[in-house]
C-alpha cells in the first residue's frame, strides 16, 4: 500500500529513508528533532523534490526520479494535517473543511462525506465559528476534517500534536485511533513522543540522523535491544499487547492477560476484554535464578534468556521469552556474578506499582 | 460674499477629474497586482531594475513623466504613431491620455501597498492549500487575492486620490483642454493665472483637500475592516 525509499542530500544533513506498508494502519515515523523528519514530510507531500527516490501510494507513483515522474502537491492526493493547523483564517470552519472537497474533481473519488468528518471528529458545533476562535485541540480536529475531506489516499500527520497541552493530546488520540478503525486509508503519523508512538503505532520507522535505523511492528522493533538509545532511553522496554482479564477489588488490582501469561497491575477504570498496550520498562525488570519465595513481587514470569547486550557499561540489557520477548535492565555486576547467559533460564520479577503509565487502544 | 456653488467650468473639471482617476485606477489595477505579486513572491535577474521602474514616477519629476509619454504615446511616438495608424485611435489631447498620465502616476503607490499585503501573507496557507488539491492558480485566487484584500483596497484608494491630483505629467502629455483634459489641479492652476479666478480656485482647493482627506480616511477604514473579517 505504500512504498517509500528516498534519498537527499542537504548542506549538512544526509536523508536516506525507506519503508514500506501492507496494509492500512497507522505508521510512526518516530525520531528526536533534526533525524529528517520535517524533511522525509516535505518529500512525501511533493513540497521538496529528493535528489533521489521512488514513492508508490496505493499503486499510483507520485515519485520517481529515474523515471521523471514527479507529481505535484496539488495531485500527490495526500492530506497532510500540519503541526500548526494553517486553518484558513478568512473562511468560517465549513468552508475550512470542505477547501477540498470540490477539488476533488471526479465525483467517484469523493469517498469521504462531509457528514461522516463532521461525526468523526466531533465537528457540529464549530461549523459556523471563526478560526480564530477555535482553540489548539479544535483547530487540530478541523485539520484532520479539511485533509480528510479530500479522500486521501495517505493521511499524513505531522507531529499533529506537538503544540497541545497533555489533556488536548489525550483527547484528540482516540479521534485518531477511529480514522485507523472506520476509514481503510493508510497512515503515516510523525511524531518524537513515546506515548504517541507505543499508541498509535502498528509499524514503526526509526529515524535517526536521516536514516532509517529500523523499521517494522511495533512490538518487535521496540524489543530490539540494539535500539534502546532511540526507542526510549531510561524509559526503554518491551510492549506488550494484552487485555483484561479481571479486577480484584479487595485489594485494587487489575489482571492483564498477554501471550504466554498473566501481569498484575495496580487497578484500572477499564472494562473487562478491553485491549491495552502496555510498556514494561527494562529497569524495572529483576532477574533471579530461582523462583523467589516470599518476596513482594506480585509478576513473576519465567523463561529463557534470548539475547544479551554487550560493552563494557555498568549496565547490560537481557532479552527474555517469557511468552512474548521481555526486556530487563541488570549491572554488569549481577550478570557476572549469576552467570547470565543466553539459553540460561530465569525468572523475571516486576512489581505492579511500577506500572504507572498506561496507554489504552480501543 | 464667496458662493459657494460651483460654477459650469468647476463642475465639468470635478467630473473630469472623477473620471479620469477612475479608469486610470480600473486599468492599473490588473497591472500593479502583477508588479506587487513578482516584488513580493519572485526572485528573477533584473529584479531590482525593475522594482526601480516601477518606483521611478515616484522620485522622477512628473514634466519627465509627461514628456516620456509623449514622445512614446504621442502620435508620432512608436507606440502611439501605430496606434494611431492602426486605430485611428490618439491618446494626446484627450481624456484617456490623462487617465494614462495618471494612472502611470500613482502606479507605484498602488504597487507599494499591495506588495506589502502580498508580504504579510503566511505562506504556510498557501502551502497548505496546495496540499489540499489547490492548484497554483487556485491558490493565488482563493487564498492569496483574498488575503491581501486590505492591500490591495488601500493602494486602489492611494491610487485614486493620486490621480486626482495628478498635474505636471497631465498637462506636458495631454496638455490643458477644458472638459477634455483639465482636471481639477489644472484647472485649479489656470484659475490662479485668469484674474477674478480666486474665488474659483478657492472652491477647487477645497474641494480636493476634501477629496484627499475622505481618500485617505475611506482607505483607512476599509483596510481596518477587511482585516477584521479576514480574522488576521
Amino acid at each position: 500500500m505504500l512504498d517509500v525509499a528516498v534519498k537527499h542530500a542537504l548542506p549538512n544533513f544526509q536523508l536516506d529513508v525507506s519503508f514500506a506498508a501492507q496494509s492500512a494502519g497507522i505508521t510512526v515515523v518516530f525520531g528526536e528533532s533534526g533525524a529528517g523528519k520535517t524533511t522525509l514530510v516535505n518529500i512525501l507531500s511533493g513540497l521538496t523534490r529528493p535528489t533521489e527516490g521512488r514513492i508508490v501510494v496505493g499503486g499510483r507513483v507520485l515519485l520517481d526520479t529515474q523515471l521523471g515522474t514527479d507529481l505535484s502537491p496539488d495531485q500527490r492526493r495526500i492530506g497532510y494535517v500540519f503541526q500548526d493547523g494553517r486553518l484558513f483564517p478568512h473562511f468560517r470552519v465549513a468552508k475550512n473543511l470542505t477547501y477540498g472537497y470540490g477539488r476533488r474533481r471526479r465525483r467517484t473519488e469523493r469517498r469521504i462525506t462531509f457528514d461522516q468528518v463532521v461525526n468523526l471528529l466531533g465537528l457540529s458545533e464549530l461549523l459556523e465559528r471563526r478560526v480564530t476562535g477555535l482553540s489548539g485541540g479544535e483547530r487540530q480536529r478541523v485539520a484532520i476534517g479539511r485533509a480528510l475531506l479530500t479522500s486521501p489516499t495517505l493521511l499524513l500527520l505531522d507531529e499533529p500534536l506537538a503544540n497541545l497541552d497533555l489533556p488536548r493530546r489525550r483527547a484528540i488520540i482516540p479521534f485518531i485511533e477511529r480514522l485507523r478503525d472506520e476509514l481503510a486509508i493508510p497512515i503515516v503519523y510523525i511524531t518524537h513522543d513515546q506515548d504517541e508512538l507505543i499508541r498509535l503505532a502498528d509499524t514503526v520507522v526509526l529515524l535517526d540522523h536521516g536514516r532509517t535505523v529500523a523499521s517494522g511492528g511495533l512490538e518487535n522493533t521496540l524489543s530490539r535491544l540494539d535500539l534502546g538509545g532511540l526507542t526510549g532511553g531510561i524509559d526503554a522496554g518491551a510492549v506488550f499487547s494484552v487485555s483484561v482479564a479481571g479486577h480484584d477489588d479487595a485489594f485494587g488490582l487489575t489482571k492483564l492477560n498477554f501471550d504466554g501469561g498473566e501481569l498484575v497491575v495496580s487497578r484500572l477504570a477499564i472494562p473487562h476484554g478491553t485491549r491495552l498496550r502496555i510498556r514494561v520498562r527494562a529497569r524495572d525488570v529483576a532477574l533471579a535464578l530461582e523462583k523467589p519465595r516470599d518476596i513482594s513481587t506480585l509478576n513473576v514470569l519465567s523463561g529463557k534468556i534470548i539475547e544479551m547486550s554487550s560493552g563494557s557499561g555498568p549496565q547490560v540489557d537481557i532479552l527474555i521469552d517469557v511468552g512474548k520477548p521481555l526486556w530487563a535492565r541488570v549491572t554488569r555486576k549481577s550478570t557476572a556474578d549469576l552467570a547470565l547467559a543466553p539459553g540460561k533460564l530465569v525468572y523475571a520479577l516486576i512489581k505492579s506499582v511500577a506500572f504507572d503509565r498506561f496507554v489504552e487502544q480501543s | 460674499m464667496m458662493s459657494w456653488w460651483l460654477s459650469p467650468n468647476e463642475a465639468e473639471a470635478l467630473l473630469l477629474s472623477l473620471r479620469v482617476a477612475f479608469w486610470s485606477v480600473l486599468i492599473g489595477l490588473p497591472f500593479g497586482i502583477a508588479a506587487a505579486w513578482l516584488l513580493a513572491r519572485r526572485t528573477f535577474f533584473g529584479k531590482t531594475l525593475f522594482d526601480s521602474l516601477v518606483h521611478l514616477p515616484l522620485v522622477v519629476p512628473p514634466v519627465v513623466v509627461g514628456y516620456v509619454l509623449l514622445i512614446t504615446l504621442g502620435r508620432k511616438g512608436f507606440i502611439g504613431g501605430w496606434l494611431y495608424d492602426t486605430f485611428g485611435l490618439s491618446l494626446i489631447f484627450t481624456w484617456r491620455g490623462a487617465a494614462i498620465a495618471a494612472g502611470v502616476m500613482s502606479f507605484p503607490l498602488m504597487v507599494r501597498a499591495i506588495r506589502l499585503s502580498f508580504e504579510a501573507i503566511d505562506q504556510r496557507l498557501e502551502v497548505a492549500a496546495r496540499t489540499l488539491g489547490a492548484s497554483r492558480i487556485d491558490v493565488f485566487f482563493t487564498i492569496t487575492l483574498p488575503l491581501a484584500l486590505p492591500g490591495i483596497l488601500a493602494g486602489i484608494v492611494l491610487a485614486f486620490a493620486r490621480a486626482l491630483g495628478e498635474f505636471g505629467a497631465t498637462i506636458t502629455f495631454v496638455s490643458n483642454i477644458p472638459g477634455e483634459t483639465r482636471t481639477l489641479p489644472l484647472a485649479l492652476f489656470t484659475f490662479t493665472q485668469t484674474p477674478g479666478g480666486e474665488d474659483s480656485a478657492i472652491r477647487l482647493v477645497v474641494i480636493s483637500l476634501a477629496l484627499a482627506i475622505a481618500a485617505l480616511i475611506a482607505s483607512e477604514m476599509i483596510a481596518r475592516r477587511v482585516r477584521r473579517q479576514i480574522g488576521s
